[in-house]
């Protein structure tokens, strides 16, 4: 059994986005900051900090979780992703990114990167939902600027792209 | 907002959960999911000396069916609960059933589900275990029947088919619930449960009623839970709501 002390820094590695990273924390140390003192990776936003905004929306192994109520030391040796993994490369947008810039589904963007993990997600496991669904999946959201209308806009026109590249790629096979 | 210090275990084995429990008592808090207690320490609502994490237990993270009840391990998380196959039925994160359950929130809908259906919490430490049923398990408003050196190794439900509904209003989709009600076909008559009004969930059996006496009972249901006036209702509203939805739901059980 490993007790770790609260008054020490423990090392704590995982995987972000693909890459390995390796940081000390204290264990009372929120994944938020982690990420973003520790890491330097800003992209994860911190808004309420109790689980309510859902700025913070991460995947850990794959399941979305609120990085505000996850301990860095929870995450050691997890696969940790990010908004900054989901463009394809420093220039180009992810399919569900450029559909939000299209449907100007954000106005300031503080929301932005935790709507994103959480449609990301949920579009990999629903490929076709409707309207409710994803109004169903924003409620875990708070988006102070853009009466979310964009937003869904967005989401059911990433889900209908997304379907026809799957499809295509049926074809090609 | 930033949790008080504490140490962190990463626990690997449930002995090791409860010797610390033995030895911490309610010092030591046990974490799964994170969604309510993390809250919970980021507010400096509590302040553990340690905090136990037993996400990596393989033995408390199954589902079984057995002797006609199913159990649901402390590890098992929402997520997983609901994608369970014998499941007919959207909590989309990764919070534990027993972890909800665990908090008590008299709002929240798992420990509702509990008391609807006669659940039991499945305690144990390092001598010995219990079974709490769910009525004997909610003591306040989130108080419990687990003594400080127990830790909660799993929840029960009788398994069953019975016909259930369940309706809730709350101000934001999603957000805690300022009534959240069950019904269960019990019998010839209704179970309701009510759960956002008293300090705890309750539940009224009711025999088979309709008419005015179907109104007279969930009337006084509705006056016997005690209502307050808070911030998010008055009383009178909630009572409203207990009338209105009880009713419909019983008539939905009942049809």
């Amino acid at each position: 059994m490993k007790r770790l002390d609260k008054s020490s820094r423990h090392t704590v590695s995982f995987t972000l986005n693909g890459k390995a990273v390796r940081e000390e924390a204290e264990p009372r140390m929120l994944l938020t900051d982690f990420l973003r003192h520790r890491i330097g990776a800003t992209g994860t936003h911190v808004g309420c900090e109790h689980g309510v905004c859902g700025a913070c929306t991460v995947t850990v192994d794959g399941n979305l979780a609120r990085a505000c109520l996850t301990l860095a030391v929870q995450v050691d040796g997890c696969d940790i992703r990010t908004v900054e993994g989901l463009a394809i490369s420093n220039d180009r947008l992810g399919v569900l990114q450029a559909a939000f810039r299209r449907n100007h589904a954000l106005q300031c963007g503080f929301c932005t990167a935790g709507i994103l993990m959480s449609l990301d997600s949920y579009l990999r496991q629903n490929p076709t939902p409707t309207e409710h669904d994803i109004r169903d999946l924003l409620s875990g959201h708070l988006c102070r600027c853009t009466g979310y209308t964009p937003i869904v806009k967005a989401a059911l026109e990433a889900a209908e792209e997304l379907a026809g590249i799957k499809n295509s790629e049926k074809a090609d096979v | 907002m930033k949790p008080a210090p504490f140490d962190f275990v990463r626990a690997e084995s449930v002995d090791e959960v409860l010797s610390i429990l033995a030895q911490e008592g309610g010092d030591a808090r046990v974490i799964a999911g994170g969604q309510s207690l993390m809250a919970m320490l980021n507010m400096r609502l509590a302040k553990p000396k340690v905090l136990i994490d037993i996400m990596r237990l393989k033995d408390l993270a199954s589902i079984e069916t057995k002797a006609g009840r199913v159990t649901v391990g402390a590890g098992v998380r929402q997520a997983a609960f609901l994608a369970w196959p014998q499941l007919s039925s959207s909590i989309p994160l990764i919070g534990t059933v027993c972890g909800s359950i665990a908090h008590a929130d008299p709002s929240a809908e798992l420990p509702l589900t509990l008391m609807a259906l006669d659940g039991e919490v499945h305690l144990r430490n390092a001598r010995k275990r219990r079974r709490l049923a769910a009525k004997d398990f909610f003591v306040g408003m989130m108080a419990t029947g687990r003594a400080n050196d127990e830790l909660i190794e799993a929840v029960s439900f009788p398994a069953g088919n019975a016909r259930c509904a369940f309706r809730e209003v709350a101000r934001r989709h999603g957000d805690f619930a300022i009534v959240a009600c069950a019904a269960v076909a019990k019998g010839d008559g209704v179970r309701l449960a009510i759960g956002g009004v008293a300090d705890v969930p309750m539940v009224r059996d009711l025999p088979r009623l309709d008419g005015s006496a179907l109104d007279d009972a969930l009337n006084a249901f509705a006056y016997e839970l005690d209502a307050r006036d808070d911030v998010h209702a008055t009383a009178r509203y909630r009572r409203d709501l207990v009338r209105m939805i009880g009713r419909d739901l019983v008539q939905e059980v009942l049809s």
